[in-house]
């Protein structure tokens, strides 16, 4: 486990601005193969700003960072990626599938061959890959139906699979939960989980509720404005870790049945710039 | 008295289709210039088809719609200056893709800003035209066939050039089709994968022009929109799946043009208003169908609910 090749996500001593604001800085975070890793914090801090330093799509301002053992942006064929909350226009005329087909080969120049799957090895391949990870995420019912038209629960699973469909290393998923009712957050988490442990995936998730995901996580990366801390979830979702980080006073709960209640947590000032990033 | 006599001359001079189909369809192509406004129709509802197809999915329609308007200047412009309408036709439409697509767009998906600058253009370029026609004194013959088309004296040569251009624009489209349906579905995955979205936006943009530009010449500048929004509008009713829904667009757009150029050469009356007319007609047809059927397919529910 300690060996450097079983690192997928290395930050050192980085920070990140947003025009003239600095969002965070001085965050340390190793991120070893087959984790599930929860990105905790308050609305504003830089959650999502954190997942596109990982995929390239915006620098550090100081530090370093390694993702798969090269540079940002460099591997990212190797990851699968869900952005943040996306619906899809209800009148959109395309089907599950197709969506789901374009996470694995829709940055290949060129169109297939129609009826190619009976010629080519290749589109059989990729066909065959479409329906294994429509199964995984247990859409097949719907996969053939337009992919406007379908509830949020399973735009999310579709969406999913899309990221999985060619078989990344890393999985980002930017609040996936967010916006789904409760039966279908603990049902998506669960199976996030599922394919973490089963298909060896590496998963950094964002989230804005630790409770759906706590009892999966390996490790969480806890992000305020104070900074960040980095530990099993026992270690870090605690009354001094969370004032430390806070600068305020701040308890953290423990419920009968397990879940975390965090209290007095104060709210980041409201610039949302994990929703409108330029 | 005059203007009905004026009536019934005009009616003797157009050919009066016999009402046997087989029969109206050989004489309509005994004509060379006929002949040649059933293959320009059939090669600018093929790239109509293809482009629109994808202009729909994007919502891009006042994009299409404003490249088309451009060509009015463009034309208008091209024979003030004494060169053929075409090329002011393609110049103009590509210069104007450029503008709407290289204009910064701050924030998100951006649809509202280029919204703003595409009307700017489209309202820029209508002036232009006007102020063209008129520095060119007094009646611009063929400002009418600008606007609202004409089949009329297609050349042969005409043929080849507009066939040359919906083969090098296709060929395009075949090339940035599947990153390109990947950017407009799922732009923010898309980047993270790697796709130039923005590059391919901007091309798309000028592959839109060169398609408007092609369309107007059968249709006119302000009737572009019926070959290359309404297959494409029609046919995504009734098919989910990409490639078949393409090549349904396709085969709408010809069906389309081919039954208006033969309405249209038995009668005294404008290509563009059968064109929109009968793709008006299929969309409305097709439209009403999926609805009626898909209550019938609900209905059941909602009683059970």
């Amino acid at each position: 486990m300690d060996s450097p090749d079983d690192t997928v996500i290395e930050l050192h001593d980085a920070a990140v601005r947003l025009g003239d604001r600095t969002l965070w800085s001085g965050v340390d975070v190793d991120v070893r193969s087959g984790e599930f890793v929860a990105v905790l914090g308050p609305n504003g801090v830089g959650k999502s700003t954190l997942v596109k330093v990982i995929l390239g799509l915006l620098p550090l301002s100081a530090g370093s960072i390694r993702v798969l053992g090269g540079a940002p942006g460099s591997m990212n064929q190797q990851i699968g990626y869900l952005p943040q909350r996306r619906s899809f226009d209800p009148q959109l005329r395309i089907r599950g599938t197709d969506v789901v087909r374009l996470g694995l080969d829709g940055d290949r120049w060129g169109i297939p061959l129609p009826g190619g799957r009976r010629v080519s090895p290749r589109a059989r391949a990729a066909a065959t890959r479409v329906e294994e990870v429509i199964d995984l995420v247990d859409a097949a019912a719907y996969a053939g139906r337009p992919v406007g038209r379908l509830s949020g629960g399973e735009q999310q699973r579709l969406l999913i699979a899309q990221a999985l469909a060619s078989e990344p290393r890393l999985l980002l998923l930017d609040e996936p939960l967010d916006s789904l009712d409760l039966p279908n957050q603990s049902a998506v988490a669960a199976l996030i989980a599922r394919i973490c442990e089963r298909e060896g995936v590496t998963v950094l998730m964002v989230a804005h509720d630790v409770n759906p995901i706590l009892s999966y996580l390996d490790r969480v990366v806890y992000i305020a404005s104070g900074g960040a801390a980095v530990g099993t979830p026992a270690q870090v979702i605690t009354g001094p870790t969370l004032t430390r980080l806070y600068d305020n006073p701040i308890e953290v709960l423990t419920t009968s049945d397990g879940r975390l209640v965090v209290v007095g947590q104060p709210e980041a000032p409201a610039h949302h710039a994990d929703r409108h990033a330029p | 008295m005059t203007h009905v006599m004026s009536v019934a001359s005009a009616g003797s001079l157009q050919p009066q289709p016999s009402w046997n189909l087989l029969e109206d369809v050989r004489q309509a192509f005994m004509y060379p210039f006929m002949v040649n406004a059933f293959r320009a129709g059939a090669i600018v509802a093929v790239l109509a088809g293809l482009i629109g197809w994808f202009m729909v999915l994007r919502r891009q329609t006042f994009a299409g719609h404003t490249l088309a308007i451009v060509g009015y200047p463009g034309a208008a412009g091209a024979v003030l200056v004494g060169i053929s309408a075409t090329y002011g036709l393609f110049a103009f439409a590509s210069i104007a893709a450029l503008v709407i697509g290289l204009v910064p767009n701050t924030g998100g998906r951006g649809y509202s800003e280029e919204s703003a600058v595409t009307g700017t253009v489209q309202a820029f370029a209508l002036a232009c035209g006007f102020l063209f026609v008129t520095l060119y004194g007094g009646f611009l013959s063929g400002a009418n066939a600008l606007l609202f088309g004409s089949f009329l004296g297609i050349t042969s040569d005409q043929v080849i050039a507009l066939l040359l251009v919906a083969l090098a624009a296709a060929a395009v489209l075949a090339v940035i089709a599947r990153p390109l349906l990947f950017a407009s579905i799922d732009p923010d995955v898309a980047r993270a994968r790697g796709v130039p979205v923005r590059g391919l936006s901007i091309g798309f943009l000028v592959l839109l022009g060169v398609a408007a530009a092609e369309v107007s010449q059968i249709t006119g500048t302000l009737l572009v929109f019926a070959l290359l929004v309404v297959p494409a509008a029609t046919a995504q009713t009734w098919t989910t799946r990409p490639v078949l829904s393409v090549l349904l667009t396709v085969l709408i757009g010809v069906s389309v043009t081919w039954i208006s150029l033969l309405v249209a050469y038995y009668s005294p009356y404008p290509i563009g208003f059968f064109l929109t007319t009968f793709a008006f007609a299929a969309y409305l047809i097709s439209v009403g169908w999926r609805r009626l059927h898909t209550e019938e397919r609900r209905a059941p529910l909602s009683v059970r609910a």
